[in-house]
């Protein structure tokens, strides 16, 4: 069976298109309002869709989603919701799906238990911030054959000898933190992005989303690289945290302009 | 090369931004750990700064009024700035100057360590950032101003529980934004490797020394060793070179707060569950669903939902035993050891000497017990009137 992740990819690379990635925190404002801002995005046009489980102590996240996780939280939303709202969104679509945690909820879950529930909801893949490589067998061993990818992540820190490894490793798309810091809009982004891309383009084909600080579309042109695809997750957060369950109409045109 | 696990426990789980750090890390400390100079100039630094070795104490009041067990107790609150916290603050300073590191960043829970940090940063200087839970910054406004004066800069950590906790999480997030130049100079033996393993090798020099220390005076081991646990490295300082001696009893005092089975506790070896949070496989107290849980201890060092993988492994294969003690008991141990040895020990430290008490009263005249006395308790004397409700003028 094919992962919908390969397929999109593939569907856009013959379009010569890039993939739009988006974010938000499921439950945040709450579940209900999660579930439309989701509807609002597909139909604007997005490509991929990361749902990020909340957590009492994200510690990769900046204020924006950090906060987006305390608003979610205190709505009631557990794992458990997250997964019903997926399986209720696979009814009618069929866009890929990841969900974007950090590994003690999927440990304490048990991890047997929690790639059944991925494969009944129509996971495609998950991305867990604070799982390097060295760390990811003990989840990926259920994982691969249960066709859910684990999306690897590689920031501007990563030394050549990590990089291959990662690389070698990876599957679906590789996540590219664009700078240093946690994630959150940044004014400019500093790394060497053409160097950056090159250098991970030299090892692979795999498909490379740049993200962490994107936030708007003429940021976004401006970027050097031909990244296959980008992540935009604070931007939307904060249009969140400003409208709360009015938010949906207001997430939906920012796509849209992320798209014009 | 030293090992990343201590059988399921430990591992680096970090967001890849700071892998490459911690790999510098664990490289540089493979090299000057075994490093002659580098031992001499630890040692030195040992002697003239933190003022080691410290005392092994025989508390003869103590022992003649509980009428069991001597004790005896190790006095790291006489160690420089008042506490165990220098021994680890000292290797470390000296590994990020080694590495080049010009910028030091840490999280304090009771300040202990945030002070021994401000101070050899001081000394070393390097510029120095703290970070402290809202919470902790009241409960021990004190250690702020001092480590401002020692030219550190503090910042308050508003996020989650304001606690300990939150100030780890902060400090990581800091040092992913400023990984190229900054060290993170952890206080316990917790997060990522390889902090477990480095701070236990710059603590381990408390039970060391305590071994040498009781052949000399009683020509015999102990037979229990007692510390307060928080994330640990006060424990597992003083336990690290008696592991092997396997009629030694090690217990480690956790912070039952106001009781293990209200929800006003921090005792993660009793009711806690294995899991993953700041960077380590370990047990921590947590919800069904892995939400790391509120925890609460009167005392600012031992408020932490965790415990170092290291504690989390001797207490799984049965080598050392885990006991919760309340914020009452600890406070009675306090004001015991006070007025039975004109010694105020920290409100963590009490903890341990509470067990203690209990402990000796069980066991024969010629046996022996060593406490560790992590730190001193200027910094609580405030807080324990409070408790008892005495007011103090301050202004």
């Amino acid at each position: 069976m094919s992962n919908r992740i390969d397929l999109k990819f593939q569907e856009l690379n013959k379009l010569n298109e890039k993939a739009l990635i988006t974010f938000i925190t499921a439950g945040d404002p709450n579940i209900k309002t999660s579930y439309k801002i989701i509807e609002k995005m597909i139909a604007e046009g997005i490509d991929i869709l990361e749902i990020g489980i909340p957590f009492s102590d994200p510690l990769a996240e900046g204020p924006s989603i950090e906060k987006a996780n305390y608003r979610a939280l205190n709505s009631g939303t557990t794992t458990d919701d997250v997964f019903k709202m997926v399986e209720k969104l696979r009814i009618i679509y069929d866009i890929p799906i990841l969900l974007m945690l950090y590994v003690n909820l999927i440990y304490k879950y048990g991890v047997e238990k929690f790639i059944r529930k991925c494969v009944e909801a129509g996971i495609d893949g998950l991305i867990i911030p604070d799982l390097p490589i060295e760390e990811v067998e003990e989840i990926k061993l259920y994982a691969r054959c249960n066709g859910i990818y684990i999306i690897n992540l590689v920031a501007p820190t990563t030394k050549n000898d990590r990089l291959i490894n990662i690389v070698k490793k990876s599957e679906g798309f590789i996540y590219c933190v664009s700078s240093l810091g946690v994630t959150g809009e940044r004014k400019n982004i500093t790394t060497d992005l053409a160097d950056y891309f090159y250098r991970l383009k030299s090892l692979t084909d795999i498909p490379l989303a740049l993200g962490f600080g994107l936030s708007n579309k003429k940021q976004i042109n401006g970027l050097k690289g031909n990244w296959n695809g980008y992540i935009v997750g604070s931007a939307i957060v904060n249009i969140i945290a400003q409208y709360g369950i009015e938010s949906p109409e207001y997430v939906g045109s920012f796509i849209k302009s992320l798209k014009d | 090369m030293m090992n990343k696990k201590f059988g399921e426990f430990g591992g680096q789980y970090v967001p890849e931004t700071l892998m490459e750090a911690l790999i510098e890390i664990e490289n540089a400390f493979n090299k000057y750990i075994d490093d002659p100079l580098f031992k001499k100039e630890l040692e030195k630094l040992y002697e003239n700064v933190a003022n080691r070795p410290s005392k092994l104490y025989f508390a003869s009041e103590m022992t003649k009024d509980l009428g069991g067990a001597k004790i005896y107790l190790k006095r790291e609150d006489l160690n420089y700035t008042g506490s165990h916290k220098i021994n680890n603050v000292l290797g470390q300073m000296l590994l990020a100057k080694k590495m080049g590191k010009k910028r030091i960043i840490c999280e304090t829970g009771a300040g202990q360590h945030g002070v021994a940090t401000a101070t050899v940063a001081a000394l070393f200087k390097m510029e120095c950032q703290v970070f402290m839970g809202k919470e902790d910054i009241q409960r021990q406004a004190l250690n702020v101003f001092r480590m401002e004066l020692l030219g550190a800069k503090v910042t308050s950590v508003d996020s989650g529980t304001g606690t300990l906790k939150d100030a780890v999480s902060e400090a990581f997030r800091q040092w992913t934004r400023e990984v190229d130049d900054t060290y993170y100079l952890m206080g316990s033996i917790v997060g990522p490797h390889p902090y477990p393993v480095m701070v236990r090798e710059f603590q381990k020099i408390i039970g060391e020394e305590v071994k040498e220390q009781i052949l000399l005076i009683e020509g015999k081991m102990p037979e229990a060793i007692v510390a307060c646990v928080g994330g640990g490295s006060n424990a597992i300082g003083i336990f690290h070179n008696f592991i092997k001696d396997v009629n030694v009893k090690l217990f480690g005092i956790e912070a039952a707060g106001s009781g293990v089975d209200t929800d006003f506790h921090a005792a993660t070896i009793s009711k806690g569950s294995t899991g993953i949070f700041h960077g380590m496989k370990s047990k921590f107290l947590q919800d069904k669903y892995g939400k790391i849980m509120p925890v609460y201890s009167m005392s600012a060092g031992l408020d932490y939902p965790g415990i170092g993988p290291e504690h989390a492994y001797l207490s799984e294969i049965g080598r050392a035993q885990y006991i919760p003690v309340t914020d009452k008991e600890a406070v009675e141990a306090f004001e015991y050891l006070s007025q039975m040895e004109g010694i105020i020990p920290a409100i963590e430290s009490a903890h341990a000497i509470y067990y203690a008490m209990n402990l000796a009263k069980q066991m024969d005249k010629d046996q022996i017990i060593v406490v560790n006395l992590s730190g001193r308790g200027d910094k609580d004397v405030n807080q324990v009137a409070k408790y008892k409700g005495v007011k103090i003028n301050e202004q």
